[in-house]
């Protein structure tokens, strides 16, 4: 049976800084592959790269060097605008402090995407209905992200991310400013996401018990190299 | 993304930082208020200036005379000598000045000193016929009483000055009658009858003429504070204002007939010492002083002055503008120091709205419509205060004018396109003070937006 063309596929991707007179090897040569509706977690101490990486994955930094194909693209030669689009099309983002916009209501925040979209104002409501519903979070629409608990921003922060149908979920941390409850509820949802709407998700984190009872895969980052990968069951056994 | 959400969103930031938005709109709103005030002022008295002078008569009118005018006097004539025989002033004449383009009406001079007898006692002054014309000129607006009711009525319109000699209560003369005592000239031979020739002409052939004393009642009708017979004819005012044709048909003698008696035309018709010659406007008087030249015939303006009136007024308008560019430059600034401000305040938002698929231009278009917007609003909030302001300085200023017993005027004027060329500024220059704090929101790197707490 021929494998399935991964969603994901890094090829010696480096991302250096300049930091005054020395070079900053934030990611060196990182290949890694990772197969369509595989849920992926990337670990690492702290100025590993790991974010780095996400963060070129997500089109909101571009590699020194290397490749990086997303659903068969190489976003590595896209155009400014084309990776807007690609952010606003593709990926669906979110991160250890939520980043909701204070000033706008729930559903405002999860209308967002759809606007940058250019999606059609009448299609909105219901679009945003049903990202909320996916989850579980149908009462105070009408509230700003602060009247809300940690574990509700980051759920209104999934539904803003689901919204615009994404292929891939790239999720920064996303359990770090929940307690350990709360934490392991969003996970649950996102794998539970993951197999409704068939998405490939690749979170960043520093927990790796968390990291070995939900993702599928482990890729473990140290000094920008990839040092290991294996699967979560193979570790849990 | 879309105008309507793009619109949506930067109203909606707007009205989130709404103090410091709305000191910014107030500050550009100042801006264009002291621009349009200023302005204001410069229109106003430019346009008081040039009413005035309209009013006057001074520089839209051409005095046209017969080149021949000082042969008989014995003095060298200004123009070479054709050898030709100067063309006379006569009705012909009259006739083709009146089919120039842009020629309002063409009428013979008449002023002349004499005495006026009221309440018995005698007044010396100057009789001048003002064309029927002259009522819509706007030198008789204000005036106490009314104008003539014909074109031939025997009344008079007296200027202020002449009526306070008469009585301490100028208004009391009003309805009253004077006797005007003059000299009517009745040529010799006597073989024409009075009437038959134009107001104002001179008898020809130098036959000379007698003068026989006459009076006539006048009743007086209005009392002006203008000088709408100012004229350089080297009479002064007229003080005493009668209809132009009852003026002329008193056949009064005047000082130029002096020069007409000793003047060798050899033409019997009628001519005239001088005719008057109405241009619409001051603009046009150049060309129908030059065609009027070629014609042969002297021609004077007074074009010259107003165009050195016009040019203090363009570097007055200049002078002015740049005192109220200083203003709206102020505001500019204060736009720019709001939008860089915005930018440190909304860096996380500016890295989050890009991670969402927002592109360089959204951002960059998210400032500048807010930019376009608080321009707008202080634009239009400036024009209302710049009139504001221009009305308490016209109310002010009559305040003053009225307790030095002077007539009101009108010292600001925001016109139409004052106020669009106001607004129109306060959006452009607002969208260029936006133009950089957009471009740098644009190139904000959203990584380090998003790390940035």
């Amino acid at each position: 049976m021929p494998t399935p063309a991964p969603a994901i596929q890094l090829d010696r991707v480096s991302r250096h800084y300049a930091m005054g007179e020395t070079s900053v090897r934030a990611v060196n040569e990182v290949s890694l592959s990772v197969p369509e509706s595989e849920f992926l977690a990337l670990l690492g101490s702290s100025g590993s790269g790991k974010s780095t990486l996400l963060n070129l994955i997500a089109g909101l930094d571009r590699p020194t060097s290397g490749s990086i194909f997303a659903l068969g693209q190489n976003i590595a030669s896209l155009s400014s605008i084309e990776l807007a689009r690609y952010r606003r099309n593709t990926i669906g983002m979110i991160f250890q402090s939520f980043n909701l916009l204070p000033r706008m209501t729930l559903e405002e925040n999860v209308e967002l995407p759809l606007r940058l979209a250019e999606i059609d104002r009448s299609e909105r409501p219901a679009r945003v209905r049903e990202a909320l519903e996916r989850v579980r979070l149908t009462h105070r629409l009408g509230h700003r992200p602060a009247e809300l608990s940690g574990g509700e921003q980051q759920r209104v922060a999934i539904a803003r991310a689901l919204v615009n149908r994404p292929k891939i979920l790239l999720a920064d941390e996303p359990t770090g400013n929940l307690d350990s409850a709360t934490g392991e509820a969003i996970l649950t949802l996102l794998r539970e996401l993951r197999s409704q709407l068939g998405m490939t998700i690749v979170m960043v984190t520093h927990e790796r018990p968390l990291a070995e009872s939900f993702a599928d895969r482990l890729a473990t980052l140290g000094d920008g190299k990839l040092l290991s990968t294996a699967s979560a069951k193979a570790l849990s056994q | 993304m879309k105008p309507r959400d793009l619109t949506d969103l930067a109203f909606r930031n707007l009205r989130e930082s709404a103090l410091r938005n709305t000191l910014t709109t107030l500050g550009v709103a100042v801006g264009v208020a002291s621009f349009v005030a200023i302005i204001s002022i410069g229109v106003g008295l430019q346009q008081l200036a040039s009413k005035r002078l309209s009013e006057s008569g001074l520089f839209d009118t051409i005095l046209v005379t017969p080149k021949n005018n000082f042969r008989g006097m014995n003095r060298p004539s200004p123009e070479p000598e054709t050898g030709k025989p100067p063309r006379p002033l006569d009705e012909d004449a009259r006739k083709e000045f009146e089919k120039l383009p842009n020629v309002v009406e063409v009428y013979p001079q008449i002023r002349f000193f004499t005495e006026v007898r009221f309440n018995n006692k005698p007044y010396a002054t100057v009789v001048a016929g003002m064309p029927d014309s002259s009522r819509n000129s706007g030198a008789f607006d204000g005036m106490q009483g009314h104008f003539f009711s014909s074109t031939t009525a025997d009344e008079a319109i007296l200027q202020i000055e002449f009526a306070k000699e008469l009585s301490e209560q100028p208004s009391s003369l009003l309805g009253q009658d004077l006797i005007l005592r003059y000299a009517e000239r009745q040529a010799l031979p006597s073989s024409t009858t009075p009437g038959d020739t134009p107001a104002n002409s001179a008898e020809s052939p130098a036959g000379g003429f007698s003068i026989v004393p006459k009076e006539l009642h006048l009743k007086i009708v209005g009392i002006v504070e203008t000088e709408p017979a100012a004229g350089y004819a080297g009479y002064g005012n007229g003080r005493l204002l009668m209809p132009l044709e009852a003026a002329g048909a008193l056949r009064a003698a005047q000082v130029n007939d002096l020069r007409d008696i000793v003047r060798d035309s050899a033409s019997n018709k009628t001519s005239y010492s001088s005719l008057s010659v109405r241009a619409k406007s001051p603009s046009q008087v150049q060309s129908i002083e030059d065609s009027i030249k070629k014609m042969g015939f002297r021609a004077f303006s007074l074009l010259d002055a107003s165009k050195s009136l016009r040019i203090f007024f363009t570097v007055f308008d200049l002078l002015v503008g740049i005192f109220g560019s200083l203003a709206l430059a102020i505001a500019t600034l204060g736009i720019v120091n709001t939008l860089v401000m915005a930018i440190l305040e909304r860096r996380r938002e500016i890295g989050v709205l890009k991670a969402l698929g927002a592109s360089d231009s959204d951002v960059q278009q998210l400032f500048f419509v807010e930019a376009g917007v608080m321009g707008l609003l202080g634009g239009v909030l400036g024009v209302v205060f710049g009139w504001i302001l221009g009305r308490a300085m016209t109310y002010g200023t009559n305040a003053y004018l009225l307790r030095q017993n002077l007539n009101p005027i009108e010292l600001t004027a925001v016109p139409w396109w004052l106020a669009l060329a106001a607004l129109a500024i306060a959006v452009l220059v607002s969208l260029a003070a936006g133009l950089y704090p957009a471009s740098r929101a644009a190139k904000l790197n959203p990584v380090d937006a998003l790390r940035y707490e």
